[in-house]
């Protein structure tokens, strides 16, 4: 155990595990909504995340840019960014939906048993994963570099990049406004009223179906932003990226309490943290381990995750 | 909750049984009369899709190339191509080889390209006495299971880590080396070797998950410039080792990156980008592909609309050597594994003769460095000494 390398390298270790938390955290949103509306864990939603990926990589391929183009103006930048954000949100979006259709809705009008869903969406992941896989013969694809990081600030050895800025401010700015739309529009109400008593908001007039709709759609932008976020961080994506990422971000939602948002949050940046610390501390290979070993310590302690499940009881 | 975490472990067991038993291969071509030693095939074993695919192509189709030409030259389909996708996964590897070794008019294999999955299939090849040559598996150990139908037409990593290591020392003058692999069997061989090498000028080491299974490598990052070291001996393959090096240059890193022959695939500068990717060093048990002799690098050209790559030369040389062996009326496994034991081959990018326990012939051991240039290709440096 290296004790001296973390202290001396804590400061940047922290930077960097919260720019990675803040995306686990973005893609931890749709596993902890789709869970807190239906009990139901969406094991598609990896592959809502992964066509995200994709999709902006095409939309900036249009435009004639790969991994070795140069990084073009700042204008161009920003515009290039706002359409690979608004692409990938949709194309996410739609692969929520599509999930939902295929692999929710036609059991749920049956009245299946959990167990069924499961399986279908496991079905649906691997359905989309390997077809990508198959379309992109497993290879890697680059990213242009839209975003060359560079310092912003520098407090010790610890250098605060753009980059990393603009990944945790966008992060903390979309779980806002989720915040926001879930307590307190109309819409946000019936989302909450479904998810503390489906039969109850079905008298009251609340369109379940649309509200499962809803919480897959929304589950979905959230994957997009996340998506173009890993996408400039990391620099390639390929066909199973999200399934790694997923199931980081799905144990980041249950750290927090499956079901909270803001548990997502919390969960997704604890995360990205004990990572780079258990990577400084063991060595990398037991990133995953430490990070594993944490969590059924914390269960343990709090079996309910560390904010409890509540998405329903948040703000009635 | 503990339902929601039993139902959540179960989904995950039950992806990873699918992902491990999803294999593949493919056999082509028909089978011919036998006649005047046809009728028989050959097989590539070894990576056709997957993280680490392009080194497995690359030697595909050098071996494929070699076939064809063989079949024009006597003027019939005489010797079939038989292709099995491993994915260059360990996991896979072993399903996939117990197809092959079904397959009984398969004389002998080119490949496994890689080491780990080498350690999981050749056993199979043993068993069913089916001669396999590799043409890039390197990991030491290898050649010490016992084997009897395995031959690499390489030097193995007792040949490559000292020449990397020399390099670094000499040419390189590096005073701070940090070491890290991917604990794959070929990675951390390789870097065990390279870290004996440099003795005290290592400064750091670490380990990171294998090609696919890790992306962020922050905490790699920061402890490579935490130590100041100038130079990073990753042990590993091109994917890997492209996002280190592009994650490294982002966090201002000005060190070198140095690695062995999985490295050196465009690959590499395909994740890092053509920029970050500049400079990079790896060495090569082999020699540069366009020096190989006669016509190979224009045949291969204009059969595969590609420059040959790492090791098609010497995948080439493999099938060659086996044809010839097939001509001289070694028909059976038996008497194929014979003829490799004691013949001597001159090819075009090597000699080939192999020792009792299936290396390569000392004399004939070579070690080139490499270096990436701003298109992404890797361009012959110098040839290193092994020792």
């Amino acid at each position: 155990m290296n004790f001296s390398g973390l202290i001396q390298d804590f400061g940047p270790l922290t930077i960097t595990g919260l720019a990675q938390g803040a995306i686990i955290a973005l893609f931890a949103l749709g596993y902890t909504l789709v869970y807190g509306v239906l009990r139901l864990i969406n094991f598609a939603h990896s592959e809502v995340f992964l066509i995200g990926s994709y999709a902006c990589l095409v939309v900036w391929g249009f435009f004639g840019l790969d991994q070795n183009s140069a990084t073009p103006n700042v204008m161009s930048v920003i515009g290039l960014l706002l359409l690979g954000l608004v692409v990938a949100i949709v194309f996410s979006g739609l692969t929520a939906l599509g999930v939902e259709l295929v692999a929710y809705r036609p059991l749920r009008k049956r009245n299946a048993p959990p167990l069924a869903f499961l399986i279908t969406a496991i079905g649906a992941s691997l359905f989309i994963s390997e077809t990508v896989g198959v379309m992109t013969q497993r290879n890697i694809k680059g990213v242009p570099p839209l975003i060359q990081p560079r310092d912003v600030f520098v407090i010790g050895n610890m250098h605060v990049t753009n980059l990393q800025i603009l990944i945790i401010v966008l992060a903390l700015v979309s779980m806002f406004l989720l915040d926001r739309f879930i307590n307190r529009s109309r819409l946000g109400r019936g989302i909450r009223a479904v998810a503390q008593n489906p039969d109850s908001a079905a008298l009251m007039g609340v369109n379940k179906s649309r509200v499962i709709s809803l919480v897959f759609l929304l589950g979905g932008l959230m994957a997009g932003i996340a998506a173009v976020m890993y996408d400039l961080k990391i620099g390639v994506t390929r066909f199973d990226a999200g399934f790694l990422l997923g199931i980081e971000a799905f144990t980041a939602a249950v750290l927090g309490g499956i079901g909270n948002l803001r548990g997502a949050l919390l969960g997704g940046l604890l995360l990205g943290l004990l990572q780079n610390y258990a990577a400084s501390l063991f060595g990398t290979e037991w990133l995953h381990a430490a990070s594993f070993v944490l969590l059924v310590l914390i269960l343990l302690v709090r079996p309910t995750g560390l904010l409890g499940e509540s998405l329903g009881r948040a703000r009635a | 909750m503990r339902q929601v975490l039993v139902r959540a472990i179960g989904g995950l067991a039950v992806i990873g049984l699918i992902a491990g038993a999803a294999a593949c291969n493919s056999d082509s071509g028909s089978d011919d009369t036998a006649s005047g030693n046809c009728g028989y095939k050959l097989a590539y074993f070894g990576a056709l899709t997957g993280s680490s695919a392009n080194l497995g192509v690359n030697i595909e189709q050098g071996f494929e190339l070699a076939i064809n030409q063989y079949n024009t030259k006597k003027g019939s389909d005489c010797i079939t191509v038989a292709k099995f996708d491993s994915q260059g996964e360990p996991g896979v590897a072993p399903g996939v080889a117990r197809n092959l070794v079904a397959d009984k008019k398969i004389l002998a294999v080119v490949g496994p390209p890689f080491s780990g999955e080498s350690e999981a299939a050749v056993p199979i090849f043993e068993a069913a006495g089916i001669p396999s040559v590799s043409p890039s598996a390197t990991r030491v150990s290898l050649t010490a299971n016992g084997w009897k139908t395995f031959h690499r037409a390489v030097a193995n990593d007792d040949a490559q880590g000292p020449a990397a290591g020399n390099y670094i020392k000499n040419v390189m003058k590096a005073q701070k080396v940090f070491v890290a692999n991917d604990q794959s069997a070929y990675g951390a061989g390789l870097s065990e070797v390279v870290e004996k090498t440099l003795g005290s000028a290592v400064i750091g080491k670490d380990k990171t998950e294998a090609d696919g299974k890790q992306t962020d490598f922050s905490a790699l990052v920061q402890k490579v410039v935490s130590s100041q070291a100038t130079v990073l001996f990753y042990g590993g393959y091109y994917q890997n080792a492209g996002l280190i090096r592009k994650a490294l240059t982002s966090a201002g890193w000005k060190g070198t990156m140095v690695g062995g022959d999985g490295m050196k695939d465009v690959g590499l500068a395909k994740a890092a980008g053509n920029g970050p990717a500049t400079g990079t060093i790896v060495t090569c048990p082999c020699s540069p592909p366009e020096k190989a002799g006669g016509t190979f690098v224009a045949d291969y050209k204009a059969k595969w609309n590609v420059d040959a790559g790492t090791y098609s030369d010497v995948a080439f040389d493999a099938a060659n050597m086996l044809l010839q062996g097939i001509d001289a009326g070694n028909t059976t496994t038996e008497k194929l594994n014979t003829y490799l034991s004691t013949a001597e081959y001159k090819g075009i990018a090597n000699t080939y003769k192999f020792t009792d326990k299936g290396e390569l012939d000392p004399n004939y051991i070579k070690v080139w460095t490499f270096k990436f240039d701003p298109t992404g290709n890797q361009i012959a440096d110098q040839e290193v000494p092994t020792a």
